[in-house]
C-alpha cells in the first residue's frame, strides 16, 4: 500500500469522495465500519468511516453525519451522486466491525462492531444499494483503500497481511 | 451545546491535580514492581479532536500493545495504557526475567501476554484507588483487556461514549518513564484517562468545584 501525495485521508467520523487520479484510505478501522459507495461504471467513490450505529443516540446540537451508521450512508450516497456518480449503478464495499478486546462480560460498548455493521447494511437496505462485498469481524484492526477506477478495496491487517475484496 | 464549551481554564486545573494523584502513585507501584526508578511527569490534560486523541497515542495504524479498562463506580470512564512495542518488549523481559522475548516471534507466550496484562492492572488498580481515596468518589477498574493492534482501532473503542456528545474528547495523559542505562532505551508508557462524559460534573463537584464556575 501506498501513502503518496494522490491519496486522500479519511479520519474517525469522517468522509470524503474521490476520483481518478486520486485514491481514497481510511487507517485504524476496529470496531467502527469503513463504507465505501462507488459508481459502477463512472470512475467516481467515496468513503466513510462510522463510529456508531444509530444517530438518534446524538446528543450534540450539530449533528455529524459522518459518525453515524444511518446518516453516513445517505449523506455519502447523495455526495457521490452530486459529483457525478448514478443513484441506479451504486454499489457498495464495506469493512471493519471488529471486537477489538475480548472482556467476559459484554456491555453494548463491547458489541459496537457487529451493530455497526447491521447498521450500515440496514441503511444500505434501505436505499437499495447492493453490497458487493464485504470484510467485517474477527478481533483485528484494519486499514481500507479504494480506488475508483479499478473498484478494488485494498484492506491491510496487522497479523493476517493484506487482501483486496 | 456541548459540555466541552463548559469547561474553564480552572476545570482543567482541577483534572491535572486528578491526573497527578492517581499518576503518582501509578508511578510508585511500577517502580515497586520493576524495582527501579521511575520518573512521572506532569500530566497533560487537553481538550482534543477525536483524531487528535488517536495521534496521542501514536497514529491510528502505528501497531502498539494497549492495556484497556473500563473504570466503573461514580464516576465511569476508559482508561488505556499504551506503550510502543518495543518498549513493552522491555517491560515483559523485566517482568519475566526472559531477556530474548520479542513481539515477532511466532509465538507470544501466554506468561508474557499474562505479565503486561497483569501491569496494567496494578497500575490502574494503584491509579484509581489513589483517585478513590481523594475524592471519595466510589471508582473501580474492570478485568484488563490486552491487545497489540493498531493505535486507532483500539483508541476509538475509548471514544464511543464521548463521540455520542460530541466530536471532541478531554483527556488526562500521563507520561510514566523508566530509563535504561543499559540499552538507552527507555520506556515511555502514557495513561489516558478518558472519563464519560456524565462523570465530568461527578468528579468536579467531589473535588469542591462547580460546573457553572
Amino acid at each position: 500500500m501506498t501513502d503518496s501525495f494522490n491519496t486522500i485521508r479519511v479520519g474517525i467520523a469522517d468522509m470524503n469522495v474521490v476520483k481518478p487520479p486520486f485514491i481514497i484510505r481510511t487507517a485504524g478501522l476496529g470496531s467502527c465500519v469503513g463504507v465505501v459507495l462507488f459508481d459502477s461504471v463512472v470512475d467516481i467513490g467515496g468513503l466513510v468511516h462510522i463510529m456508531l450505529p444509530d444517530s438518534e443516540v446524538a446528543k450534540d446540537g450539530q449533528l455529524n453525519e459522518a459518525k453515524y451508521a444511518d446518516t453516513g450512508v445517505k449523506v455519502l450516497a447523495e455526495r457521490v451522486i452530486k459529483q457525478g456518480a448514478r443513484a441506479s449503478k451504486l454499489k457498495a464495499k464495506i469493512a471493519g466491525g471488529a471486537q477489538m478486546f475480548q472482556f467476559s462480560v459484554g456491555s453494548d460498548l463491547m458489541r459496537i462492531g457487529p451493530r455497526n455493521v447491521a447498521a450500515v447494511k440496514k441503511a444500505l437496505l434501505e436505499l437499495q444499494i447492493e453490497l458487493l462485498a464485504e470484510d467485517c469481524g474477527g478481533n483485528n484492526g484494519r486499514t481500507i483503500e479504494f480506488n475508483p477506477i479499478s473498484k478494488i478495496v485494498t484492506i491491510k491487517t496487522v497479523n493476517q497481511g493484506v487482501k483486496s475484496i | 451545546m456541548s459540555y466541552v464549551h463548559e469547561i474553564s481554564p480552572l476545570h482543567l486545573d482541577v483534572l491535572k491535580e486528578f491526573g497527578n494523584i492517581g499518576a503518582g502513585n501509578a508511578a510508585t507501584a511500577l517502580s515497586k514492581l520493576l524495582n527501579k526508578k521511575v520518573d512521572m511527569k506532569v500530566p497533560n490534560v487537553r481538550v482534543v479532536s477525536l483524531d487528535e486523541m488517536i495521534e496521542m497515542a501514536g497514529g491510528a495504524e502505528k501497531v502498539v500493545a494497549c492495556v484497556f479498562f473500563r473504570v466503573e463506580g461514580d464516576a465511569p470512564g476508559s482508561m488505556f495504557y499504551v506503550l510502543s512495542l518495543k518498549q513493552a518488549e522491555f517491560l515483559i523481559q523485566q517482568m519475566t526475567d526472559d531477556e530474548s522475548f520479542q513481539f515477532n516471534k511466532q509465538s507470544i507466550s501466554e506468561l508474557a501476554i499474562s505479565a503486561l496484562q497483569e501491569l496494567g492492572n496494578i497500575l490502574a488498580g494503584s491509579y484509581l484507588s489513589s483517585l478513590s481515596d481523594f475524592t471519595q468518589l466510589n471508582l473501580y477498574a474492570s478485568v484488563p483487556a490486552l491487545s497489540i493492534e493498531m493505535a486507532g482501532a483500539l483508541i476509538s473503542i475509548g471514544l464511543m461514549e464521548v463521540s455520542q456528545v460530541g466530536d471532541f474528547t478531554i483527556v488526562i495523559d500521563t507520561q510514566l518513564n523508566q530509563d535504561n542505562s543499559q540499552s538507552n532505551l527507555s520506556v515511555n508508557g502514557h495513561f489516558f484517562l478518558l472519563p464519560d462524559p456524565s462523570s465530568f460534573p461527578i468528579i468536579f463537584q467531589a473535588l469542591g468545584v462547580s460546573m457553572d464556575d
